[in-house]
């Protein structure tokens, strides 16, 4: 009896869930928005300095969210690696020894960068930037780890340290002087700012992958015979 | 009318994928799911035209979650049989 | 109703039913899983329902774009802490003490 309720309470938590959120899906659907966004958007176009609307968004009408967003990626990264043991970048158990792999690695890596290079690129009138080409690189790190290619830049010390920070700074820093420079908090300056987008998504795109690959190495091994990792 | 159905096709695969993914036994076999789960979404994204959430999603959903579940996923059943061995009372079947 | 009205009912149907995995899954993999179908169904809602009937609109777009990066760094984080408290105290489960009893229903 007991096990029955704990199946069906749930079940039916979840099923008022998704009514209460089709019911309001379907009222919000069915009245008008008070504000046209994309013809907002559109009329403000080409103060953004980019031709792309979703990186116009995401680096001037609204970088405080991605200023924030690379802030927590930060955090996590610094989290995940507080939680590793530095010895286990060495550690050869984690090596896959395949075939398979290092032929893929061979064709595959110079092509992600190139493509991690074009995106970048793209951001400013396709769609592309930043996100993407720091997933795409962050992947081609995880590809060079599985295959036991040393990574040195991921251990503890100031590359890491100057990796993981550097798109949170310049961000940081563009919008800090360009409010002593009399403008507003993160708008940048007149006729500067297709040269400033692309400056921060550089370094984002470098963060980014930082902070994915830090995760990615720093999960803990099960060493059991580990000095100082055993739980007893 | 073919856009439809194909949407409709879509949103089943999305929710057929999500419910496969939690009601799996093996530990294995429900990441797998998720990944296809993850490059359904991309699909879908592109049918909402958003191309910048469909790259994003690929990139990140079929590469980096997928490794980063799978290597969890065999972290545990390397870690189960060695717990195994040193302690008896709370490792019986939990890797599965 | 418009295609992305319907996938915004999907995506709260995706909701629903992280929503139902995560309370009843006890393995803490298998709830991270739910989470993530919790914050695809999230998504799903917000572009679906921002374009309905109004064509692309790239404000969503963009929030979500931001939404699943830190999403993938919450989820890579989520896995180095659960593979840590494996590695401490050898359960994969919170609930250390009934895990027995409670296998056969939930995985």
């Amino acid at each position: 009896m007991k096990r029955i309720l704990a199946v069906t309470l749930p079940l039916l938590a979840s099923m008022a869930l998704v009514l209460l959120l089709g019911a309001s899906l379907w009222s919000i659907a069915g009245s008008q928005t008070p504000v046209n966004l994309p013809e907002l958007l559109a009329g403000k176009m080409n103060e953004s300095g980019v031709n792309h609307p979703v990186t116009a968004v995401l680096l001037n009408f609204r970088s405080y969210d991605t200023l924030l967003e690379i802030a927590v990626l930060v955090i996590a990264g610094i989290t995940g690696i507080s939680m590793a043991r530095t010895a286990s970048l060495e550690d050869p158990e984690l090596r896959t020894s395949d075939s398979l792999l290092y032929a893929l690695q061979r064709w595959f890596i110079p092509l992600m960068l190139l493509l991690a290079g074009y995106l970048l690129w793209a951001g400013a009138d396709r769609p592309g930037g930043a996100f993407q080409a720091g997933a795409v690189l962050a992947g081609c790190g995880v590809l060079m780890r599985l295959g036991g290619i040393p990574l040195g830049f991921l251990r503890p010390g100031l590359l890491l340290r100057v990796g993981l920070g550097l798109g949170f700074a310049v961000f940081l820093l563009v919008a800090v002087l360009s409010a002593m420079a009399g403008e507003a908090f993160l708008a940048y300056p007149p006729g500067m700012t297709k040269p400033l987008i692309i400056t921060i998504e550089t370094v984002l795109t470098f963060s980014i992958a930082m902070v994915l690959l830090a995760l990615f190495v720093s999960a803990p091994v099960n060493d059991a015979g580990a000095p100082g990792e055993d739980d007893s | 009318m073919l856009e439809w159905f194909l949407d409709l096709l879509l949103v089943t695969a999305l929710l057929t994928t999500a419910i496969a993914t939690l009601s799996s036994r093996d530990l294995f076999r429900a990441v797998v799911v998720f990944i296809a789960f993850g490059l359904l979404m991309a699909v879908a994204w592109v049918r909402l035209q958003a191309p910048d959430i469909a790259l994003a999603e690929t990139a990140i959903g079929a590469g980096l979650t997928g490794v980063l579940l799978l290597d969890a996923v065999s972290h545990f059943r390397r870690g189960g049989t060695v717990a195994a061995s040193g302690r008896s009372d709370a490792a019986g079947g939990r890797e599965q | 109703m418009t295609p992305s009205l319907l996938y915004a009912f999907a995506g709260a149907g995706l909701c629903g039913i992280g929503m139902f995995g995560f309370i009843q899954l006890r393995h803490l993999l298998r709830k991270l899983l739910a989470f993530n179908l919790i914050g695809s169904g999230t998504f799903l809602v917000l572009v679906g329902l921002a374009q309905h009937g109004q064509g692309p609109d790239a404000v969503p777009q963009a929030l979500v774009l931001t939404g699943i990066v830190v999403s993938i760094a919450a989820t890579a984080l989520a896995i180095v802490l659960i593979r840590r408290y494996f590695h401490l105290s050898g359960h994969t489960s919170l609930e250390a003490d009934d895990s027995d009893s409670g296998q056969g229903g939930a995985e």
